[in-house]
């Protein structure tokens, strides 16, 4: 048998089909794919939401739930057949023959226990060495997965840890106990750019120690970096699977043109994502022409604005820090940042939700940020907001309708009737139909529910939308619809949006130009086509190079980082 | 970076000290402003109460005796004065004299307090047990026993105590005859009286105990641990106990007041000796030396176990220590 | 950014979804059979003599102590008075009771709550010692202090129950203002350039009392054991009367002959305590699903 087994691949996957509820009627997530992977290679899985990967992951490691039904033509895993094994020997498997990491170790470490006893958690349910080698093993380990500070770290709690060293600590664990294979399910979604690349380098450095690792993300860039072959799946069944530069390169199915097409970074601004048009037919409505705006007019001015705060823990931290910047009439700023850069906080300010400390604001040329909030509400309606996630954003009692509806003004809209009209063709501008008039947001999806919001946004005729991070909770092809729309808002409206993102690729897509922010400073502050040219910060230099592109050729990743050459090193030993 | 770390470490603990001591003041503040309310509630109230001690209304008593009276008890003071008065005494443990009793209220709840302190401390207990193993038990099985489990807990959270100790009473001391019916000093007097009092608080510490558990086995951190290989009993215990327990923590402070007076009614279904008999005697009888005294210990039971409560929190929920 | 998790969302979902489905429609027999409670027991407070013939107080020393039987339903007490009868008339004065304590309670709460939650930090700071201090009288600790001071009766008791279960609800309602203030929605709002008058008639106020219906419905369930509670120590309403808790009281020196005495009106306090309180889940669960979703 161990003849046989040398030329088969470690994992084998024929006609998996994955249903909940009723083992006849009930809902087919995974709908018959067949895969397979052999050790030392790296399959990646690409798919948006609902697309079913993340179901194929958990099954791989019998962790589908109590309501799933699972059949397949072939399921085994190293010769032996996972089809109805036994919950104990199940157990025996995961985590010593299959390591698992998920996404966003902040909610996958148990958040009351020390990080070493999370590591070492695999150690001891498989009965590998007493207390004391176990201590030391995962110490040995976060070392290996590039923790500084190994004991030390391990002491502490998730919380204490910043989120790439949770991530790493959580691969720790996965590979406690050298599993032959690793399933990585979207190891790096919740991450900043620099970050995602560490932990991508950690995980190459895992494949070419001869682990298997099966990769799964919604990104296709993050796929691409690591994978030897890659597999689209859509709605259960794996539409496209082939080596990576090939998929990549030349896509056969729809769908992955699709998805390649919907990635904002790679299509400059002025293009369409989309490949069809929406199937929505949308009305254009001319803008009122009391608020036509000239071009080139100097709608916001910023001045050396900084704000500070005061932590739980008595420190002053400066959060905004001398911040200049301007925004024309019909064009678009993108500020982008990792996460506490000091973005939504610039963006706070500039709606006049936060008071600066220093520094002011100019409204079309007026005093803004300075007056008085009696003076300031009249005014309020020329500046809007789209929030990342609207649904918290609108009253949970109130219609699409209503929502939209409040938004006007009463003195331009002052019959209902009159406002019945403005909410259906605001409504219609944003690609949303009149059956939506009276639906809840609840009952929307996130890209309908954005919809909803960019109409509200838009009721004021506002001179400036500041969009803070409005297409970060959404899918590829979800978030080129909404960018599209946005697009095409600009074009019939002339407003200018202030956008607001941790992702290069949409601010690239989306801006005419870019504030790079970090530490609450502005670092490189230009045109945007300039600063994605020939960026002349080593802060913007080191996001774009961490910034995981579709890459047709699969490259050697270029990291100067001495943590992965140390990592690299500890592991090859 | 070790050096950083520690001196985080020490500046944690000198602000989680901060933290205590400004819990300990607001706790003399509260238990202040209790006495005073409760001082100025029973001076405010309709009614003699020289009349009460003499006897009440039947007694008729002379112009004489109740101007002795008045005077012998300060009532013809100003209230400022008998406010004072008060207060100095309550700082140095004296209570006053019962108006029915004629005996000095210290020294009646020193008495009594012992039987009701056990019954409510067992109870409390006793309903974490209950709560806890119900939770574990039953919680995410399969469709019918979680349900059974809700219900259960839905249903004897709304059992009014009385009654509960009357059908207890009724099946286990009358019918089976395993309990004694009435007093009973033993192990074997608490039972029932415990069982009476921790069934319906188990109810509501079950309910929030299992929400959490519920949502907590839902949590990616579990299915990390099954990914590891971990079974359903070590998740259940290793991981989601410790997190699920935490709401209920919370509740304890107020669920052990509020075990302090409920006694009362068991104590008076079980006909037990004990600070309840003592409270409702005193509350019929407008006995306000007493009423107050009582009061007041409640008071202090529910504030410091509240304390005790939030010191429990920390050391369950590290996040706590770090945070503001 | 949260791509996935809303995908785990999704799939988790899909499971649960489907199992809660299954679970709300046994729910659902819950829900009428609490509702046919509540509706006999409201008919039994407005017109008794339309669920029993006889009168509650007809003393017939002949038939004293009579087990249940077709006759007499729930038995007879000492005197021979129907407790079937009994326990029909009694629904009135306990419902009434339950029903005036929540709605005092709820007045005191809402006052409290909502000046609390709008009035800034001074006033939130003094109402919430306040309600700190409040609190240290636990469970029914409050209501025996004001049955002390005020001495028994019905109207001190239902004052009583009111006054002792506040706190909590005010308590509630200030976290539930303070929460919609601090939510999404609300900033929203004042984003658009609306008022603040405007933004809380509009959005805060309706919004905070959203599950007051929830709090309310199930207050009565408390407020009626509550107030049975201190009938049952002779705090309350006096025992020839038909209300549940004097009803217990009185049965309380037989129940070992007569132990349908202590059994049956005790039962009907459970019952309708246990109906009120489940309809009042019902609604929560369609508060927080959303509305028809």
């Amino acid at each position: 048998m161990s003849q046989d087994n040398k030329n088969r691949p470690l994992l084998e996957i024929e006609d998996l089909r994955v249903r909940f509820g009723d083992p006849v009627t009930g809902r087919e997530v995974v709908a018959g794919i067949s895969l397979s992977v052999a050790a030392g290679e790296c399959l990646g899985i690409v798919g948006e939401s609902g697309s079913g990967k993340s179901v194929t992951a958990r099954t791989l490691v019998g962790l589908t739930g109590r309501h799933a039904h699972v059949s397949a033509k072939r399921l085994t895993f190293n010769g032996e057949n996972l089809l109805g094994l036994s919950d104990r020997k199940w157990r025996d498997i995961r985590g010593r023959e299959i390591g698992f990491v998920l996404q966003d170790a902040l909610v996958s470490l148990d958040q009351l226990r020390p990080v070493g006893r999370e590591v070492a958690e695999p150690l001891r349910l498989h009965g590998w060495g007493n207390r004391a080698l176990r201590e030391e093993r995962v110490i040995d380990l976060l070392g290996q997965v590039g923790v500084p500070e190994p004991a030390m770290r391990a002491r502490q709690r998730p919380y204490e840890l910043s989120g790439g060293l949770r991530q790493r600590a959580l691969i720790a664990s996965a590979i406690a106990l050298d599993p032959k294979l690793v399933i990585a399910d979207e190891p790096t979604t919740a991450l900043d750019v620099t970050v995602q690349a560490q932990v991508l380098d950690l995980l190459e450095v895992l494949k070419q120690r001869g682990d298997a690792l099966i990769l799964i993300s919604h990104d296709l860039a993050v796929v691409s970096r690591l994978a030897d072959r890659v597999a689209v799946m859509k709605d259960g069944i794996v539409v496209e699977q082939g080596p990576t530069s090939k998929v990549l390169r030349d896509p056969r199915h729809d769908y992955t043109r699709s998805l390649l097409a919907a990635v904002p970074s790679s299509h400059p601004r002025g293009t369409r994502l989309l490949l069809r048009d929406p199937t929505t037919p949308r009305t254009k409505i001319a803008r009122p022409a009391q608020t036509a705006l000239p071009h080139g007019e100097r709608i916001l001015t910023v001045e050396h604005l900084t704000k500070r705060y005061r932590g739980p823990d008595g420190i002053t931290r400066t959060v905004v820090d001398d911040v200049s910047l301007h925004l024309d009439a019909g064009e678009t700023l993108g500020i982008v940042g990792e996460s506490g850069s000091g973005k939504t906080t610039t963006a706070r300010m500039i709606l006049a939700l936060t008071q600066p400390d220093e520094g002011r604001i100019l409204l079309r040329g007026e005093e803004w940020s300075s007056l008085p909030e009696r003076d300031r509400r009249s005014r309020r309606p020329l500046v809007s907001v789209i929030y990342q996630d609207p649904l918290s954003s609108f009253d949970p009692r109130w219609s699409v309708g209503q929502v939209v509806d409040d938004a006007l003004s009463r003195e331009h809209y002052a019959s209902a009737d009159s406002r019945r009209r403005r909410v259906r063709e605001l409504l219609g501008e944003v690609g949303l139909g009149i059956e939506h008039l009276d639906r809840r947001p609840l009952q929307l999806s996130g890209g309908q529910r954005q919809r909803v919001a960019i109409a509200r946004a838009l009721a004021p005729e506002p001179a400036v939308v500041v969009c803070d991070e409005p297409v970060a909770a959404l899918d590829v092809s979800i978030q080129a619809q909404v960018l599209d729309l946005l697009c095409d808002l600009q074009d019939q409206l002339g407003v200018s949006y202030l956008f607001i993102s941790h992702d290069l690729g949409v601010i690239q897509h989306i801006s005419d130009r870019v504030a790079v922010m970090k530490d609450g400073r502005v670092v490189e502050q230009g045109e945007a086509s300039a600063v994605f040219a020939s960026p002349r910060h080593d802060y913007t230099r080191r996001l774009l190079s961490s910034l995981p592109t579709p890459s047709f050729e699969r490259v050697e990743v270029q990291t100067t980082s001495v943590e992965r050459e140390l990592a690299v090193g500890s592991l090859r030993r | 970076m070790p050096s950083l770390s520690t001196k985080v470490g020490l500046w944690t603990r000198h602000r989680m000290l901060r933290r205590l001591v400004g819990r300990v003041a607001g706790v003399v503040g509260v238990l202040f402003a209790v006495s005073t309310l409760t001082f100025l509630a029973a001076h405010l109230m309709p009614g003699d109460p020289a009349l009460t001690i003499l006897g009440g209304a039947g007694s008729h008593p002379t112009r004489v005796e109740l101007l002795a009276i008045d005077r012998q008890y300060g009532f013809d003071k100003s209230l400022v004065v008998q406010y004072v008065t008060f207060t100095g005494h309550l700082l140095l443990g004296n209570l006053g004299t019962s108006y029915i009793l004629k005996e000095r209220v210290s020294t009646i709840i020193a008495q009594q307090m012992g039987p009701t302190f056990v019954l409510t401390i067992v109870s409390l207990v006793l309903s974490w047990v209950l709560a806890v193993g119900g939770t574990l038990l039953t919680a995410r099985r399969n469709r019918y026993t979680s349900a059974f489990g809700s219900g259960a807990e839905i249903f004897v959270a709304g059992l009014p105590q009385y009654w509960l100790g009357i059908i207890l009473m009724v099946v286990f001391a009358f019918r089976l005859r395993w309990f004694p019916v009435e007093g009973g000093t033993g192990v074997a007097g608490l039972v029932l009286p415990a069982l009476t009092l921790a069934i319906p608080l188990a109810g509501f510490i079950g309910q929030v105990t299992r929400d959490e558990f519920s949502s907590v086995m839902e949590q990616p951190f579990v299915l990390s641990a099954r990914t590891r290989g971990m079974g359903d009993t070590g998740v259940r215990v290793r991981h989601a106990l410790r997190h699920s327990i935490l709401p209920g923590i919370t509740l304890s402070g107020w669920a052990l007041g509020s075990l302090f007076s409920t006694a009362v009614i068991v104590e008076a279904v079980f006909a037990r000796q004990g600070l309840g008999q003592v409270l409702v005697n005193a509350v019929s009888q407008r006995d306000i030396p007493v009423v107050i005294g009582v009061t007041l210990l409640v008071a202090v039971v529910y504030v410091v176990a509240n304390l005790l409560v939030d010191l429990v929190y920390l050391v369950a929920d590290p996040r706590l220590r770090s945070a503001g | 950014m949260v791509t996935s998790l809303t995908e785990a969302l999704v799939v988790g979902p899909g499971i649960e979804t489907h199992v809660r489905r299954r679970r709300r429609l046994s729910f659902r027999l819950g829900v009428w059979l609490s509702a046919l409670l509540v509706v006999f027991v409201t008919v039994a407070a407005v017109d008794p003599s339309l669920l029993a013939s006889g009168a509650p107080d007809t003393i017939n020393l002949g038939h004293s102590f009579i087990a249940p039987s077709w006759s007499h339903l729930l038995g007879t007490d000492p005197s021979g008075r129907d407790v079937y009868t009994r326990v029909i008339y009694g629904a009135r004065q306990s419902l009434v009771i339950g029903l005036l304590a929540t709605l005092i309670a709820m007045v005191i709460a809402i006052i409290l709550g909502v000046t609390a939650g709008l009035g800034g930090r001074w006033v939130d700071a003094l109402i919430n010692r306040f309600l700190e201090v409040l609190f240290a009288f636990p469970g029914l600790l409050l209501a025996f202090l004001f049955v002390a001071i005020f001495g028994t009766g019905v109207v001190t008791e239902v004052v009583a129950v009111a006054v002792g279960s506040a706190p909590g609800y005010a308590r509630m309602i200030r976290g539930q203002v303070l929460a919609v203030k601090g939510s999404g929605y609300v900033e929203a709002a004042y984003a658009l350039g609306h008022a603040p008058r405007r933004v809380i008639s509009r959005q805060i106020v309706p919004n905070a009392m959203r599950p007051l219906v929830v709090l309310a419905t199930m207050g009565v369930g408390q407020s009626i054991v509550w107030a049975s509670s201190l009938s049952f120590l002779g705090l309350g309403v006096a025992p020839p009367s038909p209300e549940w808790g004097a009803m217990l009281d009185a049965g309380r020196d037989y129940t070992l002959q007569a132990w349908w005495l202590e059994i049956f009106p005790g039962l009907a306090i459970v019952l309708c305590t246990l109906a009120v309180t489940s309809l009042g889940r019902y609604f929560q669960q369609k508060l927080d699903g959303g509305i028809g979703a």
